[in-house]
C-alpha cells in the first residue's frame, strides 16, 4: 500500500483550507479598504482603525469584554481543573453520573437555553444583571471545556508516578501540586486560553445575562452587523482575529516544544543503562 | 479555613503526639502539609478539622464539592427554574410571570400550574414548524459537513507525520476565532453585490447575481463553515489510529483501493463519524446567530423563535416552554453523546 498523499487527498485539503480561511482573509483585506463600500476596492487605508479607536462605546464594550473574559476564564480554569481531576482520578462516587452529565451537557447545549435559564435564575434570586452575572454565566460553560481538556491530558498521563509519590508518603494535596500540576500545566494553560476566547466570543449567553452598562463587544458588533457590513467592524474583527491567532499559535508552539522535549528526555532516560 | 486534603493521616482522627512524631518529616516536606500539622496543635483548628472529617468532608469531598456545587447552582438549578416558569402565565409585572406556588391562608400552598404554554406550542403552527425546520436544517448541514470533513480528515491522517501537527493547528485555529466574526465574514461574500457574485460575473459564469444571502443555502454554508472543525477533529483522531495493515492485507488479496475504502476504512471510522455528527448536529439545532444573520425571514429555526419570543414579545413563560421542548427534542442525542464521551474517557484511562 502506497504511503503518502494522492492528488485527491491534496485536493480535499486545499479545498477544505480555502473554505476555512478565505472568508477570514477577505474580511481582513477589506478592513484596509479606503471605500466605505465593502465590495469596491479603493486603495489601502488604515483610517477605519482610527475611526474604531475614536468610537468610545466600542472601546467601552471592548474593556468590559476583556474584564469579563479574564475573571471568567480564571475562575473557570480553577473549577474546570478540579472537575477534570475528579473525572479522571476519583473513580466512582455518589452522584458521579450527574456530575459528568453536568460537565458534558453544556458543551452541546444550545446557547439560547443556557442563556435563558441563567437569566431566569438571576431574576428569581433577584441578582442585579451586569458584569457579575455575565461572568458567572461564562464561568459555568467555560469550566466544562477546561474540565474536558484537563481530563484528556490526565487520562494520557502515567498514573503510576502519582501513586509512587503517594506510596512514599506524599500527601494527596502535595502530590497534586508537585507532580500532577506540572504535568498537566499545558492542558491547564490551554484550558484558560480556550475559556478566554470562548468568553470573548460569546454573544447569545451574554445578551441574555447582561444588564444595562455591561454591553460586551460581540453584542456591540452584532447590533452594528444587523445594520450592514461596515469597514469599521471589519477593523475590529481583524484585531480580534489577530490577537487570538497570535495567542493560540504562540501557546501551541510552546506546548509542542515542551512535549517534544519531554519525549526526548523520556527516550534518553530509557536509553540510559 | 482548614486544608484537610493535605492531611497525610486521612480518615484517621488526628492525635497530638502523632503530630509531634511526624513533624520531622514534614519539616522537610514543608508547604501546606507542614503548616497543617503545626496548626493541628492548636485546639480550635484541630476541632474544626475533626468536625469536617466527621461530616464526611475530607480532602476528596471538598475537591468534589466545589465544582459540584457550582454546577448545581448555575447549571441544574436554572433548568428547574425554566421548567417552573414554563408552567406559569405571563402577566405585566416584575418578574413578568405568575408565581407557581402561592401561600394562601391557613398555611396552605396553592399550586397553579398551567399547561397553556405547551398547548399553545401545539396550536400555533409557527412553533412546531420551527422545530421541524431546525431539525431539517441541522440534518442537511451535518450531512454536508460530513461530506466535506471526511476527505479533509482522511487526507490529514494519511499526511506525512511531520505535517500533521501543522494541519491539525490549521483546522483548530478558525475555531478559536470568533464565531460571530466568521458568520459576519460570509455576509460580505454572499450578499447580492457581494464578492462571490462579483467573482462569478467576472468569470462569466453567471450574468445575473445569485440570491444566496437570506436563504436556507446561506444558513447551510454558515453552519458547515462554523462547525467544520467539530466534524474534522473526531474523524481525524479516529482515522489516525486506524490499523493500516488491514488495508495492506486487502490490497495484497487484490481488493481495489476504492472498495477497500468502503469495506474497511469507513466501517472502522464509524465512532468518529458518529461523534462528529453529534458535535455538529446538536448545537446546530438550537443555533441562533447563523439563521439570524444569514437566513431570511422565512428561515425558521427554533433558536431564533425563542430569541424573538423572549426579547421582542417578552413572553417569558412561553419562551421557557419553547426551551423545555427543545431540550426534550435534544435529550436523546445529548444523552447518547454523553454516554459515548464517558465510555471513551474510561477506555482511555
Amino acid at each position: 500500500m502506497k504511503q503518502g498523499l494522492t492528488w485527491f487527498n491534496l485536493g480535499s485539503l486545499a479545498i477544505g483550507f480555502l473554505f476555512l480561511y478565505l472568508p477570514i482573509a477577505l474580511l481582513v483585506i477589506y478592513s484596509f479598504n479606503e471605500s466605505r463600500l465593502v465590495t469596491v476596492w479603493a486603495g489601502f487605508s488604515t483610517k477605519w482603525y482610527g475611526e474604531m479607536l475614536r468610537n468610545e462605546s466600542l472601546m467601552n464594550a471592548a474593556w468590559v469584554t476583556l474584564k469579563v473574559a479574564f475573571f471568567a476564564s480564571t475562575i473557570a480554569t480553577v473549577l474546570g481543573t478540579l472537575s477534570g481531576l475528579i473525572m479522571a482520578r476519583f473513580g466512582a462516587f455518589r452522584g458521579r453520573t450527574l456530575f459528568s452529565g453536568m460537565i458534558y451537557a453544556p458543551l452541546v447545549m444550545p446557547e439560547v437555553i443556557t442563556g435563558l435559564s441563567l437569566l431566569l435564575m438571576f431574576v428569581a434570586i433577584s441578582l442585579d444583571r451586569g458584569m457579575v452575572t455575565v461572568t458567572i454565566a461564562h464561568t459555568t460553560f467555560a469550566m466544562c471545556y477546561v474540565a474536558v481538556v484537563v481530563q484528556s491530558r490526565l487520562v494520557s498521563f502515567d498514573r503510576s508516578i502519582e501513586e509512587a509519590a503517594m506510596d512514599l508518603g506524599c500527601p494527596p494535596g502535595q502530590t497534586f501540586l508537585k507532580i500532577t500540576l506540572p504535568v498537566i500545566a499545558p492542558a491547564v494553560v490551554a484550558g484558560w486560553l480556550l475559556s478566554f476566547t470562548l468568553s470573548l466570543d460569546d454573544l447569545v449567553i451574554a445578551s441574555f445575562t447582561t444588564g444595562p452598562g455591561a454591553t460586551t463587544l460581540p453584542m456591540k458588533i452584532y447590533s452594528q452587523v444587523r445594520l450592514g457590513v461596515t469597514p469599521e467592524i471589519n477593523a475590529v474583527c481583524t484585531i480580534l482575529v489577530g490577537l487570538v491567532a497570535t495567542g493560540v499559535l504562540a501557546a501551541s508552539i510552546v506546548t509542542r516544544r515542551q512535549e517534544l522535549r519531554r519525549e526526548q528526555e523520556e527516550r534518553e532516560a530509557l536509553a540510559a543503562p | 479555613m482548614s486544608k484537610p486534603e493535605d492531611s497525610p493521616s486521612q480518615g484517621t482522627p488526628s492525635q497530638g503526639p502523632k503530630v509531634a512524631y511526624m513533624s520531622g518529616r514534614d519539616a522537610t516536606a514543608g508547604g501546606l502539609a507542614g503548616v497543617h500539622q503545626r496548626l493541628l496543635l492548636i485546639p480550635p483548628y484541630r476541632l474544626l478539622a475533626a468536625l469536617l472529617r466527621r461530616i464526611g468532608l475530607t480532602g476528596h469531598g471538598l475537591v468534589i464539592a466545589v465544582p459540584y456545587l457550582w454546577l448545581l447552582a448555575f447549571f441544574l438549578a436554572p433548568f428547574l427554574i425554566v421548567l417552573k416558569i414554563s408552567f406559569a402565565e405571563v402577566i405585566i409585572a416584575q418578574p413578568p410571570y405568575t408565581p407557581l406556588f402561592e401561600f394562601v391562608e391557613d398555611g396552605f400552598i396553592s399550586i397553579k400550574a398551567s399547561l397553556e404554554n405547551y398547548l399553545f406550542l401545539l396550536e400555533d403552527s409557527l412553533y412546531w414548524k420551527s422545530y421541524l425546520s431546525s431539525l431539517r436544517i441541522a440534518l442537511i448541514s451535518t450531512a454536508l459537513a460530513l461530506l466535506l470533513g471526511y476527505p479533509i480528515a482522511y487526507a490529514m491522517a494519511r499526511a506525512p507525520k511531520r505535517w500533521r501537527f501543522a494541519l491539525l493547528m490549521m483546522v483548530i485555529l478558525p475555531f478559536w476565532t470568533s464565531f460571530l466574526i466568521r458568520v459576519y465574514a460570509w455576509i460580505g461574500i454572499l450578499k447580492k453585490e457581494g464578492l462571490l457574485n462579483l467573482a462569478l460575473i467576472e468569470l462569466g459564469l453567471i450574468s445575473e447575481p445569485l440570491t444566496i444571502l437570506n436563504t436556507d443555502i446561506a444558513v447551510f454554508i454558515g453552519i458547515v463553515y462554523s462547525y467544520l472543525p467539530f466534524m474534522v477533529l473526531p474523524l481525524y483522531a479516529n482515522l489516525e489510529k486506524m490499523d493500516l495493515s488491514l488495508l495492506e492485507a486487502a490490497a495484497d488479496l487484490g481488493c481495489r483501493p476504492a472498495k477497500a475504502f468502503w469495506v474497511i476504512t469507513v466501517p472502522q471510522s464509524i465512532p468518529g463519524i458518529i461523534a462528529g455528527c453529534f458535535l455538529v448536529f446538536i448545537p446546530a439545532v438550537g443555533e441562533f446567530v447563523i439563521p439570524d444573520l444569514l437566513g431570511g425571514s422565512e428561515t425558521l429555526m427554533i433558536g431564533k423563535t425563542l430569541w424573538s419570543e423572549f426579547f421582542n414579545n417578552r413572553d417569558w413563560p412561553l419562551s421557557s416552554a419553547v426551551a423545555v421542548v427543545l431540550l426534550l427534542v435534544l435529550v436523546i442525542p445529548i444523552v447518547l453523546f454523553q454516554r459515548m464521551q464517558e465510555r471513551s474517557a474510561q477506555a482511555g484511562g
